[in-house]
């Protein structure tokens, strides 16, 4: 199978899975891009773009059913412009060996969190 | 309300760095602090979460893109079948999000993370 087709197919199942379990699109893009080949941090950085097209159509979704708070949405994504810029200069700094473990921290932590909801019954 | 503006602030500031660090939207920090800090329910919570990760996305990609690391045909290779994927797992989410299920996909991040961290 063609690397391009492997993509295709990962892309479509890590939203599919994203959205079905609501973690974020990156949890599973970023694992998705290794795996494809690719170092951490081209990872990092391409499931960042990869996930615009996710989070575009998911708020315009929701913003149609009136569940987006725009003022919050804003005052929240404008205050994270400068962090992410800075986040971005860690990560470039970091080897890419280092990366890649602390990004299998922020795994086991989502998956801690899934399953306390699971087995608090609740479903978010 | 304008007590809120701080955590609001604060959320931002917290997801823009993770999203820098981890190639994550944010969304995994940003629902709990809305719900937790800023009086949300879940639902709004992660309506407003995907709003304000357009913002943060763009940001530290953008960053990312101009240090040179985008692999840009991949990006489009998993960022629109994903988009397509997204609204089939919405679906889904009501559907077959059962405690077996969620606990069988927090296997597979435990086993991925294993397969990431050696």
């Amino acid at each position: 199978m063609s690397h391009e087709l492997v993509a295709v197919l990962l892309g479509a199942l890590a939203g599919t899975l994203s959205a079905m379990f609501g973690v974020g699109g990156g949890v599973v893009f970023v694992p998705t891009l290794i795996f494809l080949g690719h170092s951490t941090h081209t990872a990092v950085a391409t499931s960042l773009v990869a996930i615009v097209p996710v989070v575009a159509m998911g708020a315009w979704r929701q913003s149609a059913y009136g569940s987006v708070r725009w003022r919050d949405a804003v005052i929240v994504g404008a205050a994270s412009l400068p962090t992410a810029k800075l986040g971005e200069v860690v990560a470039t700094s970091l080897p890419n060996s280092v990366l890649r473990r602390l990004f299998a921290v922020v795994l086991v932590l989502v998956a801690i969190q899934l399953v306390y909801h699971a087995l608090r019954g609740q479903p978010e | 309300m304008p007590r809120r503006v701080p955590t609001l602030v604060a959320t931002g500031l917290v997801a823009g760095f993770l999203a820098g660090v981890f190639g994550v939207g944010g969304g995994i920090v940003i629902v709990p602090l809305l719900v937790a800090g800023a009086a949300y329910l879940p639902k709004p919570a992660m309506a407003t979460s995907l709003a304000a990760m357009l913002f943060t996305a763009v940001a530290a990609g953008a960053s990312h893109a101009a240090a040179g690391q985008v692999a840009w045909q991949d990006a489009a290779l998993i960022g629109l079948p994903a988009t397509a994927g997204a609204v089939a797992g919405a679906w889904l989410h009501q559907r077959a999000a059962t405690r077996p299920m969620v606990l069988a996909f927090a296997a597979l991040l435990l086993i991925t993370a294993g397969k990431l961290a050696l």
